[in-house]
């Protein structure tokens, strides 16, 4: 524990951090501590269980998957300001998975993988490094791959219109936990989205590089594009119940916010046509591309060679 | 058996955990108690010398909760109180507007410079294409025209520039 000193002075403001027994002030983030600690977390009437855990699936992983990818960035963006950027974002959207993970787990906890006896792993860990790739509902926009910094900025702007809009509508949740989420994601992912479309229009506007670098990435993400707005089954029964939006109502804000950065970038979306669903199903039926295997593949090892494991 | 403290009891004890746990500082901005960062929601004490604590995370993803309640936890089992429950409080979400007068001078004294009114997030965002522009003083000279290096810095809640007169970098905590 440290307490306030008043006297203290610019250098020995650290000190209580210095002199103090407890270690946990090293380890923060480590533990293993619900995001939902005492937090009402009852289900409000007339909402299916097994549809309200799917669907905080669903917006959980889309968070988490694109917190991996941005954070496939570390030490690797184009100049160290961009690189804390792209981490904060990252921390950002880990921090909005793991109560939806946690209340999806809570909603129904038949959808949680069964981890041996004695491992210290929650529910939302449980989720997140024990499923495979076919339990993950997110779209497929956010698997893939990183590609150059032009295609990582136009995969987070299209991401990030259409999550901010979603978050908008879902703080008016008939789901607390979902409301409480979306409030506070708001304010985050209002960030991302003016981040990634500044960072767009500098790329359309600045060199002939960078011009080509940016259309060639809005060509190559664009087809991901529509699945956004595809409704699930899943979507329309908790939008029906007064729990999410239906996601075609998402589609004109969306382009309208996307018409302005167009516009002041000089681009234009290409005419080509969606990522083929397979068999009529997609990212929210748990099908994906290849990308997400081997993201799993990275993200999940550690967790499931040490399933017991504690820090 | 001794009879159970009266409301008066209850009070007093719920005035020292406040303390107790008022004076925990914040693992990141360590100038800043969890009641100067307006974290700290509520406490109250029980009449079996237990107590309650809400605390509400600035940022989504922010690491320091964590240690934040595990501080909170050993402040007030020092203080005495044998039983410590820590609850997330989700809403309302935090807002930078709780920083109190105190935690603002706190930080411009460490030389990071305090939020502005945090906008009003109602409706729809209005896209932004150009930074915010924040009217501020630099921390160490107390210059105004500072350069936007960054909206995202060493944490989610700060953000990084640069001092025109000085040309010192410093740390702005971001309106949210
Ligand atoms: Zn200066």
């Amino acid at each position: 524990m440290t307490t306030h000193d008043p006297a203290g002075d610019q250098e020995s403001v650290y000190a209580g951090l210095l002199g103090d027994t407890d270690a946990s002030h090293w380890a923060f983030g480590t533990g293993f501590d619900d995001p939902l600690a005492g937090v009402d977390t009852a289900v409000p009437d007339g909402v299916d269980r097994a549809d309200l855990a799917a669907y905080c699936l669903m917006l959980g992983d889309d968070a988490l998957v694109l917190a991996q990818r941005l954070a496939e960035w570390c030490s690797r963006a184009p100049e160290l300001e961009e690189d804390v950027t792209l981490a904060n974002i990252a921390l950002d959207l880990l921090g909005q998975a793991r109560p939806l993970l946690a209340r999806a787990a809570q909603a129904d906890p038949g959808a949680v993988p069964a981890l041996p006896p004695g491992s210290p792993a929650p529910p939302e860990d449980a989720l997140a490094f024990f499923r495979d790739e076919p339990g993950f509902r997110n779209v497929r926009l956010v698997e893939t791959a990183n590609g150059d910094f032009a295609r990582s900025t136009v995969r987070l702007l299209l991401f990030a219109v259409w999550r901010l809009a979603l978050l908008e509508r879902l703080r008016d949740s008939r789901d607390p936990v979902l409301a409480a989420v979306a409030a506070k994601g708001v304010k985050e992912v209002a960030y991302h989205r003016d981040h990634a479309a500044r960072w767009t229009v500098v790329l359309a506007r600045g060199t002939e590089e960078s011009a080509r670098r940016v259309r060639a990435a809005l060509e190559a993400v664009w087809p991901y594009h529509d699945e956004l707005f595809q409704s699930h089954p899943v979507e329309r029964r908790v939008a029906a119940a007064g729990v999410g939006p239906a996601p075609e109502d998402l589609r004109a804000p969306c382009a309208a916010v996307l018409g302005e950065v167009w516009a002041a970038a000089g681009l234009a979306p290409p005419e080509v046509p969606g990522l083929a669903r397979v068999g009529g199903r997609a990212g929210r039926d748990g099908v994906h591309t290849e990308e997400l295997g081997r993201l799993l593949a990275e993200m999940q090892s550690v967790a499931r060679a040490h399933p017991l494991g504690s820090w | 058996m001794s009879a159970a403290p009266g409301p008066a009891a209850v009070a007093a004890a719920t005035a020292r955990a406040r303390r107790a746990a008022a004076a925990v500082t914040d693992p990141e901005l360590p100038m800043l108690t969890l009641a100067d960062l307006g974290v700290l929601r509520e406490v109250s004490a029980d009449a079996e010398g237990g107590v309650d604590v809400a605390l509400t995370p600035t940022y989504s993803g922010c690491p320091a909760m964590a240690a934040m309640r595990a501080d909170v936890v050993r402040a007030l089992k020092a203080a005495g109180f044998a039983e410590v429950r820590v609850r997330t409080a989700l809403h309302p979400p935090w807002t930078s507007d709780w920083i109190t007068e105190r935690g603002r001078r706190r930080l411009a004294e460490h030389g990071i410079s305090p939020p502005g009114p945090a906008p009003r997030h109602g409706g729809p965002v209005p896209l932004s294409l150009v930074p915010r522009r924040r009217a501020l003083r630099c921390p160490r000279c107390g210059a105004g025209g500072a350069e936007l290096t960054s909206e995202f810095g060493a944490t989610a809640c700060r953000a990084l520039y640069r001092c025109a007169a000085c040309g010192e970098p410093f740390e702005h905590v971001k309106e949210i």
